[in-house]
């Protein structure tokens, strides 16, 4: 294993450390705590409040600023944060307006989350939560733990976010985080597995000429795997996954995120994108947004993912409205 | 002397120590190889919280339940945490492990366990050891074995179901999304929790 790390029990600790010093502007850390809350303190509005394990960044650090996220949670690598982590963050966002819990739909997140929300409403602070579950990788049955969190969540961060800054109460603001999540799909990829440095081995196995399709986000092995094609081709069976959906329909107005998992070149993003919009632009739907890039990783895998997002009005109109954080900019 | 409760701990972090690496491995193959990692962290965490003086065995595992709880994460912390703090209310004010206090105590963790994880037996989780060798234990009880006899018998019902596990497929956790590919793997929570009664069952012996 090779890694630009000091010692592997302090990554988290470092990296927060280091993304404060970077960011003053937009976080502070709360001290003692694997947390990062907006650096001018809680605002008399709705909070927002995700996390998870860390390994995904930008996600969920760089998304805490104005429009989008109050606080985020780190738990060690790909292990969800515990649930004194969560309740610290939640008390510390907490404007008197209640929070929201974004939590992406892990087991592990799930239950760590849940057990703070339950230490939250123990002290009166109003809490409610949102699961995302936007891997379509993943049948929804009553045979698995349902449909995981993967890159979709940056856009419940963006326009619950921006539903919180406009003012809305709680459970308006919960509605539009669950419409988010209604109309929201992904599904992604890998051409190499990540690392994780506390294992120090590949999270699974490919041979040279192997692509791993339906990954998660966690280096955890996908659907199945299959001999490498083009890009196009690749995609081609990411999105007919996504659209065997039946949410997306010719007239339809969507966000578009081609997302890489860590250590894919963009230049490789932009190629699957352009194809992405060529598709969508022969089925006749409409892409209002779109965003290439890393938005939510899994180390130094390289891979990606495709998110397609249904817009209403409203939707449309929170997606568009301004964000201000580390790595999510827009006027 | 170090009491009963604080050897028992105290083996159980030597031992997840050493299977450290096993634990991981078997993780990275059907989950996210992390598994010996945090429980490692956890049960050190547990013995810098806990004293050899730590008599009340109710008292001593709440504490290491709590313990678990804020170091581990994941899906093990919260389900750990959950099944030794259940343990220990109803080991409360308790300073020697009796069958029936075992007993109730097994029947409140593994309670603990399904309440948080909302799993039950055939899914592929730390339950399919659990139940089965609190099964072997309850049932070698009531034909009139002793204690260490009915626990012996209950750690091999738990290596019955580590085997078990690798028949199954996971329909709970991280492994579910593997469908079938997580066949002919066993299940790391399950084999963890197998390591955990194997070492109860050494310090109970070792009297």
């Amino acid at each position: 294993m090779k890694k630009l790390i000091n010692q592997v029990d302090n990554i988290v600790n470092e990296m927060l450390d280091g993304m404060t010093a970077a960011f003053p502007q937009y976080v502070k850390r709360l001290e003692g705590f694997e947390v990062l809350v907006r650096a001018a303190g809680p605002s008399e509005k709705v909070a927002l409040v995700s996390g998870g394990g860390s390994g995904h960044e930008p996600s969920h650090g760089g998304f805490v600023g104005r429009g989008m996220l109050d606080g985020a949670v780190a738990g060690a690598v790909f292990t969800s944060p515990t649930p004194d982590q969560v309740f610290e963050a939640i008390k510390a966002v907490n404007g008197g307006k209640g929070v929201l819990l974004v939590i992406k739909n892990y087991t592990g997140d799930v239950m760590n989350f849940e057990m703070a929300a339950d230490m939250a409403a123990d002290e009166g602070i109003e809490v409610e939560q949102v699961i995302v579950a936007d891997d379509v990788a993943v049948e929804n049955s009553t045979w698995t733990t349902g449909r995981r969190g993967i890159a979709g969540t940056v856009f419940v961060h963006k326009i619950a976010g921006a539903a919180a800054e406009a003012g809305l109460k709680l459970a308006e603001v919960k509605r539009v985080a669950e419409k988010v999540i209604a109309n929201v799909r992904s599904m992604g990829m890998a051409v190499n597995p990540c690392t994780v440095p506390a294992a120090g081995k590949k999270s699974f196995e490919l041979a040279d000429d192997e692509v791993e399709i339906g990954i998660g986000i966690h280096g955890e092995p996908g659907t199945h795997r299959e001999k490498i094609s083009s890009v196009n081709d690749i995609s081609d069976k990411l999105l007919a996954k996504i659209l065997a959906e039946g949410i997306y329909a010719a007239g339809d107005e969507v966000a578009v995120m081609v997302n890489g998992m860590g250590g894919t070149p963009l230049m490789e993003l932009c190629v699957a994108n352009k194809h992405v919009k060529d598709v969508l632009d022969g089925k006749g739907i409409k892409i209002a947004k779109t965003l290439v890039g890393n938005y939510m990783t899994s180390l130094d895998m390289e891979g990606f993912s495709i998110t397609l997002l249904k817009l209403d009005d409203e939707l449309k109109k929170f997606l568009a409205a301004p964000a201000d954080t580390p790595a999510f900019v827009q006027f | 002397m170090a009491s009963e409760i604080y050897e028992c701990l105290s083996k159980i972090a030597g031992i997840i120590s050493e299977n450290k690496d096993f634990l991981t491995e078997l993780d990275r193959e059907i989950g996210d190889s992390d598994h010996g990692i945090n429980l490692a962290r956890g049960f050190s965490a547990v013995m810098e919280k806990v004293n050899p003086e730590d008599a009340d065995i109710g008292a001593t595992l709440k504490k290491s339940g709590m313990t678990l709880l804020s170091k581990v994460g994941g899906a093990s912390g919260p389900l750990y945490g959950t099944a030794y703090m259940e343990a220990g209310k109803v080991l409360a004010g308790k300073t020697e492990l009796d069958a029936e206090g075992l007993k109730s105590a097994f029947e409140a963790a593994i309670a603990g366990i399904q309440k948080r994880g909302k799993a039950v037996k055939g899914e592929k989780t730390m339950l399919d050891a659990i139940i089965p060798a609190y099964e072997t234990y309850s049932q070698k009880l009531s034909d009139g074995a002793d204690m260490i006899t009915a626990l012996e018998a209950a750690c091999n019902s738990a290596r019955e179901g580590v085997e078990y596990t690798k028949t199954i497929i996971a329909t709970k956790g991280r492994a579910s999304y593997l469908g079938e590919r997580s066949i002919g793997h066993q299940d790391p929570g399950a084999t963890s929790s197998t390591l955990m009664l194997e070492a109860v069952l050494d310090v109970l012996k070792g009297k």
